[in-house]
């Protein structure tokens, strides 16, 4: 890299790439053990589209970086710390109730998000997230039915939503938290500043936990730090374990 | 001196015998998945588009193309990925429609959901999952003659 603006960018790409690659890693972990045949399609088709997008923005900050990485290196190469993904999509999926929910608000954010990417001023982001978006408003439509189904269900299905919705809503605010990478990236207009999708997404949020009869939690403390790489949770290294051992074993095996 | 002894008409012509590797009754012609065909002395460059950005058959259909145009005589054609403009149903040929809906998928529809059932043709039919087989499929069921179908997604 070699100026302040490439580092910005580079910064602004992995945090893009990084959700889409955690969030389709904790998805990838219902292959096979999905509550019914259907649903552990829904989230292994899930999970592809989401591995899809991280190889389009991790090519791109492979590319920015200008050192040689690919998204692969960037995948199985890093440790833990140099991660900026969310906090929220490394937490383990716990069951599907925390799973679909986690789904549900990160696609709430996703969907406005990418929208607005999509006039960036560079290009190639304006195209990752053009193709992006399709995938996660069919991805919304889902989740957002799923927590209605499951949170108006049973007494079961409401219980467990509502501890799903209580446990995550800490950590949900922070996808929202502007630093000084988001304002560079603003005034050059590659994006807007997270925050400004906040109502799109409360709007949204709100809506979907009526209809679900369930009620937003009061807080709005978040924590924080995944984003900026400043402190990951313990998940984190646990899930890159497994993600990353076969390469870390075997450096540059194939298929 | 490739691009003096092939027409882009007649590559576009071999490319419509690639087969979809998931859905081998369609070209991917016919799916839109080849965007565009340039010829020039030096090479033949093809340019190629993701339908889902995540679809596992791209480095294989990349493979299928080399391996038919070798047929020809083509050696060495470039092979690009665009994803711009993203991938639309609406690249499906009129052909390619008619063959899924033959082969037992329905075709995509823009209200977003299939016409009939591709078996009896019943239009009693319900959604069983948005999600199906491949990334481009989703799992509706004939209310008629009972059997499950999967359904070419609309984006």
């Amino acid at each position: 890299m070699t100026t302040t603006d490439d580092y910005a960018l580079f910064e602004f790409l992995l945090r893009q790439g990084d959700n889409a690659l955690v969030l389709g890693h904790r998805t990838s972990e219902w292959c096979g053990v999905g509550p019914v045949l259907e649903e552990d399609i829904a989230l292994a088709n899930t999970a592809l589209d989401l591995i899809g997008q991280t190889q389009l923005w991790l090519a791109f900050a492979g590319e920015v970086e200008g050192k040689g990485r690919d998204a692969n290196d960037l995948a199985y190469f890093r440790d833990p710390y140099d991660f900026r993904n969310v906090l929220m999509l490394e937490l383990p999926n716990e069951d599907f109730a925390r799973t679909m929910m986690r789904q549900f608000l990160f696609d709430a954010f996703q969907v406005p998000w990418l929208d607005a990417l999509t006039t960036s001023s560079e290009q190639r982001v304006a195209d990752i997230a053009a193709k992006s978006l399709k995938e996660a408003k069919y991805h919304l439509e889902r989740s957002a039915e799923t927590v209605v189904a499951l949170g108006d269900g049973t007494e079961e299905s409401n219980a467990r939503m509502r501890n799903a919705l209580e446990f995550l809503w800490p950590y949900a605010g922070e996808i929202f938290s502007d630093d000084e990478i988001d304002e560079s990236i603003n005034r050059k207009r590659i994006a807007p500043l997270p925050s400004s999708v906040r109502d799109v997404w409360n709007r949204v949020v709100d809506q979907t936990l009526s209809d679900a009869m369930l009620s937003r939690p009061e807080s709005d403390f978040s924590h924080k730090g995944g984003r900026t790489g400043f402190r990951h949770t313990e998940h984190l290294g646990h899930m890159l374990a497994t993600m990353q051992v076969l390469q870390r074993s075997h450096p540059g095996a194939t298929w | 001196m490739i691009g003096e002894r092939f027409s882009s008409k007649q590559i576009w012509n071999w490319l419509e015998n690639v087969p979809d590797p998931e859905i081998p009754v369609i070209s991917v012609v016919d799916l839109g998945v080849v965007r565009d065909v340039k010829t020039d002395k030096e090479t033949v460059e093809i340019t190629i588009t993701p339908t889902y950005s995540g679809c596992p058959a791209m480095r294989v259909i990349e493979m299928d193309i080399v391996t038919e145009l070798a047929k020809h005589g083509v050696e060495n054609p470039r092979l690009k990925t665009s994803i711009n403009p993203p991938w639309t149903t609406e690249w499906l040929s009129g052909k390619g429609r008619a063959r899924l809906e033959e082969y037992g998928i329905a075709p995509p529809r823009a209200a977003g959901g299939p016409e009939r059932c591709p078996l009896c043709k019943s239009t009693d039919v319900e959604r069983v999952s948005q999600f199906g087989s491949t990334p481009c499929k989703a799992q509706w069921r004939c209310k008629t003659c009972l059997e499950p179908f999967d359904y070419f997604k609309c984006i």
